[in-house]
């Protein structure tokens, strides 16, 4: 641990680690409580929500006309074709999935391994979890054209017509593993509020948010019988989602693999999509993290601490990510297959091979030459740039495996290019607002950062066993 | 549910986990068993003193064990019906009862109706939802209860209570404050 860039006045630091702290000093129960509670039961509404909200509400809007315009017209607006069959909404759905994985690790697998630290921003990161599932299924769904039509061969149902899915196909497969992966992280997110709804509606001063909380909050009253069994159900549940959020993206990476085309037709795909999505998931959480701690003024509780940890978590997916890229390219090389050959080189130096280049700039040559360095990764400015980038580079990870296998494949006379539309522009673009908007109606109405579980790590909530040994024998 | 009149039980206000615990082992030792405390986070202590042990009664793994292998087996059995005989597809000559195939959904499912079961079956045996409570009626519950003071309520229907001798017993264990409950 390099301890020059420390200075030890700082109250941030922990002296007895030299770590920065998790939650700054002299917080108390009730300090934490008034702060988040404030956030939501303020009758003030910052101007600066109103403007960011109508800014993503309006972007939110372009996806609405986008798909009315796709719901009267047909999949033709947008620039899908032949040989590209495949265009924006499987890289847009990928994109947004494995942006949703980052949350569920966070709040499962980070719990299962007793990281504390992750307290503090679990919350927001299921809820971003939540917002990039909905931006992601809408993909698929809409690419079906009418997908009112759709259900019959999506969902297993008794119908009139006597027709059945077929389950052998990877695109059953992806119904059932994001539905349940939607399901379990509405599940997971709202049990792990429940308490704080509860804190909520005992704070509320209107009769109407006493109300709704008091709803919402199914009554909840602290009871340390009802603790034990939430305690118990918090683990179960993350232990689920563990290896379910390993299965949907390895799913997801079928769709590729069980294909025969060049450069999907790999078994490097569904543990290198897996750490892509955690690696594009950190992006989008520090991306997130970074302005709201500042609006917030929430640095107590999101400390340099969390950032640090997830440039961490970044780097070490990110190498994973580069080892998939130069298997992939291993993979062509020693399969002696020239069309295998052919579609590494076609994707490097081929028409198509800027998309190539700015994935390894904003995958690889940037982010993970950086993320090294402490100072760096305790730098505010540069995470929210290197967020924004690696976000970029994952989608053009997924641009690079959809379209340079799609328009060059085994038939030279079948070649094609491929060049999205307005359309698709603005249904991407747009599911960006509605991400946005969606996650501004959270943080304006629930408790961003869960309240039961910081005062779970502030130094009052230990018992005193010591005490409890002196006093307990009288 | 009978409207309940009366008094519900004696709840005292401490500041501290650990002045929590301490109450709750005395009360359990003087014999009483009708009991709950209050904590605005989980204190496995304040549960472990008043003799409830969660992992021993593991209600809660056990509906989430039933709801995985009932999931899994739903789908898998599903599957294996449709693609057998309410609508076999042959598709390049591939077996019908393509199991292998069938895990992927099935796994999904298990965990699916594993999550719902140990999500709601948590509620279930909490016997939640449940709007009303006595202890709502107590003035200072909610202002502490789910913030940042911890409650120990000794219930009426306890054999052992007297409105006098359990006021005593509280009383002698530091509370911040010892107050009726009514229904």
């Amino acid at each position: 641990m390099a301890t020059k860039d420390i200075s030890p006045q700082n109250p941030m630091i922990d002296p007895e680690t030299g770590e920065q702290r998790v939650i700054a000093p002299g917080h108390t129960f009730r300090s934490v409580t008034e702060k988040l509670t404030r956030i939501v039961l303020t009758p003030h509404t910052p101007l600066g929500w109103f403007f960011g909200f109508a800014l993503a509400g309006s972007i939110a809007m372009m996806l609405l006309v986008a798909v009315t315009w796709l719901f009267l017209k047909g999949t033709g607006i947008w620039g899908i074709t032949m040989p590209v069959a495949w265009g924006f909404a499987i890289i847009n759905f990928v994109w947004w999935i494995g942006i949703g994985h980052a949350g569920t690790l966070i709040s499962a697998i980070l719990l299962l391994f007793k990281q504390k630290w992750r307290n503090s921003i679990n919350r927001f990161a299921e809820a971003m979890t939540l917002f990039a599932v909905v931006c992601a299924a809408m993909f698929p769904v809409i690419h079906t054209g009418r997908p009112w039509l759709a259900i019959y061969w999506l969902f297993p149902y008794p119908n009139t017509m006597n027709y059945w899915p077929q389950f052998r196909s990877p695109l059953m497969w992806d119904v059932f593993a994001v539905s349940t992966y939607a399901t379990i992280s509405v599940v997971f997110w709202y049990i792990g509020m429940i308490p704080d709804l509860g804190t909520m509606r005992d704070r509320a001063k209107s009769k109407f948010g006493r109300f709704i909380y008091g709803q919402m909050a199914l009554g909840w009253r602290g009871s340390a019988r009802h603790w034990m069994r939430y305690e118990t159900a918090s683990l179960l549940l993350a232990g689920l989602a563990t290896p379910l959020v390993l299965s949907v993206h390895t799913v997801i990476s079928f769709d590729f693999a069980v294909a025969i085309m060049p450069g999907w037709h790999t078994t490097i795909f569904p543990p290198y999509f897996v750490a892509g999505a955690i690696y594009s998931g950190f992006a989008m959480v520090l991306t997130l993290a970074i302005p709201i701690r500042k609006f917030y003024h929430l640095e107590d509780l999101i400390t340099l601490r969390h950032l640090d940890n997830c440039g961490k978590v970044m780097l070490a997916t990110g190498f994973i990510v580069a080892y998939g890229y130069m298997t992939d390219i291993a993979y062509a090389w020693y399969s002696a297959d020239k069309w295998e050959f052919f579609m590494a080189w076609n994707r490097i130096f081929g028409p198509m091979g800027w998309s190539y280049w700015i994935l390894i700039f904003s995958n690889i040559a940037f982010p993970l030459t950086t993320l090294w360095s402490r100072r760096l990764r305790q730098n505010v400015v540069y995470l929210f740039i290197v967020s924004l980038i690696v976000n970029t580079g994952m989608w053009f990870e997924r641009f690079v495996i959809v379209v340079t296998s799609l328009t060059r494949d085994y038939l030279p006379s079948s070649w094609g290019t491929y060049r999205a539309t307005r359309w698709d522009y603005m249904t991407f673009v747009g599911t960006m607002g509605l991400f946005t908007a969606l996650f501004f109606l959270f943080i304006r109405l629930l408790p961003m950062i869960p309240m039961s579980e910081i005062r779970q790590i502030l130094p009052g909530a230990k018992i005193n066993e010591a005490e409890l040994q002196h006093k307990g024998g009288d | 549910m009978p409207v309940r009149e009366g008094i519900y039980g004696l709840l005292a206000e401490f500041d501290t986990p650990t002045e929590l615990v301490m109450a709750a082992k005395a009360s359990y030792g003087a014999g009483y068993r009708r009991m709950d405390c209050y904590t605005p986070y989980p204190v496995e202590e304040a549960a472990e003193a008043m003799g409830f042990d969660e992992p021993k009664e593991k209600g809660v793994s056990r509906v989430c064990l039933l709801g995985g292998i009932l999931g899994g087996l739903a789908m898998f059995t599903l599957e294996s019906w449709v693609s057998i005989w309410a609508y076999p597809l042959n598709i390049a000559g591939r077996g019908k009862f393509s199991w292998v195939a069938f895990i992927i959904p099935a796994y999904e499912w298990t965990i699916l109706w594993a999550g719902l079961c140990a999500g709601f079956g948590m509620l279930a045996l909490n016997r939640l939802p449940a709007p009303y409570h006595p202890l709502f009626n107590a003035p200072n519950f909610r202002n502490g209860a789910t913030s940042d003071k911890f409650f120990l309520c000794l219930e009426a229907d306890d054999p052992r209570f007297s409105v006098t001798d359990t006021r005593s017993l509280l009383e002698s264990l530091h509370p911040v404050s010892v107050i009726e409950v009514e229904h």
